[in-house]
């Protein structure tokens, strides 16, 4: 094997290690316009308050409808005092859901906050504390924001539930299965949540006095491995959910009743 | 038959140094670590680079390639764009030595800070005991072999060397979780965890994850089950009033 000669003239840098040279910034910019593009949407469409109801099909954007003047309520906690969109109501939980989960914060921080924008490329900020002040210590409430998922998930079943009950009796439209898919999508999101594995069995250190916690801590476990994926898959599920409804209250689309 | 290489390797010491260019010829099945000792071999006898067991297993070749954190033993050329110059550096976030060589002594001092684990007082008949899935999870974390990758990517300590005296690092957070999950272990580091190895500092980008050569979930599996048992801790009111009235104390068994 024979050595081709050194080059002679080396090449100065100015930092030590050089830059990636691979396409590190398309992830943060895909990041950016799809959360982004989730907030926009799901803001006017919490606050347009209309055509969140096609029965008997409810936008889960204002599931549950606790307001007296939801278009189709179950459980009118404010009366007619409440004069603004009833979503108001209900958004801010999994939103805080979502803006508190593990996954999350790995995607923002890296694609606004540029604290990395990828791995081994430099941090934007001069000054870095983390999670460890305020405002972002309050990252640690996570898990209340799982504790409040779970009775939303229950009416969101609910509505998925009441989807086969036309004004004609039993039935299913395409609008059933979409609400089926996106409670399943939905329960999926919140079960393979970092904070239900510890709460549900991470936090004990000997499994083998809790076999039940350790059965749970495996399955969710399984979940968790894909706890990204399914971010992603379930934000989208929520926003075509609440489009189809939408759309179909408005009367762009007619639901398909399958039987 | 025998290619031709580009390699742009940073060669220098603590007070300086700058990117060299050599071509190197490399034929397949080669990794990154054979052509550097070729260089060595033909070029540059000086050149100085860590290696050790070519295996992936020592932790000895750790550096950057073309700008990411890797093992020079697990990186195949055949794996590499060989038509562009590969760039290869020391690692970033540890003072070079000379050329590849940094000094990764900051590691070894953090390893002195972890408490040391700590069993009960032995059972009557002197035998610890444990079950296989009592130590099915903490067995992932000792396949750690200490290249460092995963504290050289971090960029809390990457981008903000200032943070080195308060933050422990990946790495040591995998030994806290081995040693805080361990089923023997009496120790709760919880504390030192939150005030002082600086666990709240990890925004959990998982570059850390990413850069593992083991395949160890760092962020996953040890990073954010310990915020949770922090969070347990400092920041549950309902599991802390629970923890009183019971009398059991936050830390499950």
């Amino acid at each position: 094997m024979s050595a081709v000669a050194p080059q002679a003239s080396p090449t100065p840098i100015a930092a030590r290690a050089p830059q990636r040279v691979d396409a590190w910034w398309v992830r943060p910019v895909l990041t950016v316009i799809v959360l982004a593009a989730f907030v926009v949407y799901a803001t006017w469409a919490g606050m347009q308050n209309a055509y969140y109801w096609a029965d008997p099909y409810l936008s889960p954007f204002y599931s549950p409808c606790l307001a007296a003047n939801c278009a189709h309520s179950d459980v009118a906690l404010f009366g007619d005092w409440w004069k603004w969109s009833p979503a108001i109501l209900i958004l801010w939980a999994p939103g805080g859901f979502r803006l508190t989960c593990y996954y999350y914060r790995k995607a923002y921080y890296r694609a606004f906050v540029w604290a990395p924008p990828a791995c081994a490329v430099p941090d934007a900020r001069a000054k870095y504390y983390g999670e460890s002040r305020f405002p972002l210590i309050l990252q640690n409430v996570h898990r209340y924001f799982f504790y409040l998922s779970i009775p939303i998930l229950v009416f969101l079943w609910w509505d998925a539930f009441r989807a086969f009950r036309f004004a004609d009796g039993f039935g299913m439209g395409v609008g059933t299965l979409v609400l089926l898919a996106n409670a399943a999508l939905l329960s999926l999101y919140t079960l393979s949540c970092h904070s239900c594995r510890h709460v549900c069995g991470g936090g004990v250190d000997r499994f083998s006095k809790h076999p039940t916690r350790y059965r749970l801590w495996k399955r969710l476990t399984v979940l968790n491995e894909r706890h990204s994926q399914i971010a992603w898959v379930s934000l989208f599920g929520v926003a075509l959910t609440d489009l189809y409804v939408r759309l179909v209250a408005m009367g762009t689309i007619h639901d398909l009743r399958l039987f | 038959m025998a290619r031709v290489a580009k390699l742009r390797i940073w060669r220098g010491d603590a007070s300086g140094g700058q990117l060299h260019d050599y071509d190197v010829p490399w034929e397949e099945g080669m990794v990154l670590l054979d052509v550097l000792h070729v260089l060595q071999a033909t070029q540059a006898g000086d050149l100085a680079v860590r290696w050790n067991c070519k295996a992936g297993k020592c932790g000895s070749c750790s550096a950057e390639v073309n700008g990411k954190p890797r093992l020079m033993c697990m990186t195949r050329m055949s794996s590499l764009d060989t038509t562009q110059p590969i760039t290869v550096a020391p690692m970033k976030t540890f003072p070079v030595m000379r050329d590849l060589v940094t000094d990764v002594s900051f590691n070894f001092e953090m390893a002195k800070r972890v408490p040391a684990f700590k069993p009960p007082p032995r059972p009557p008949d002197g035998k610890y005991r444990m079950m296989q899935e009592d130590i099915d999870r903490v067995q992932e974390f000792h396949k750690c072999i200490e290249c460092f990758l995963c504290q050289d990517v971090c960029h809390v300590i990457r981008d903000h060397p200032e943070n080195k005296k308060v933050f422990a690092g990946p790495r040591f957070f995998v030994r806290y979780a081995a040693l805080e999950m361990h089923p023997l272990d009496t120790n709760d580091r919880r504390e030192l965890l939150k005030e002082q190895m600086g666990l709240g500092m990890c925004n959990i980008t998982k570059c850390c994850t990413e850069v593992c050569p083991e395949g160890i979930k760092i962020t996953d599996n040890a990073i954010i089950p310990l915020k949770e048992r922090v969070v347990d801790e400092f920041f549950d009111p309902v599991r802390w009033v629970w923890s009183k009235v019971t009398g059991g104390g936050s830390k499950e068994g």
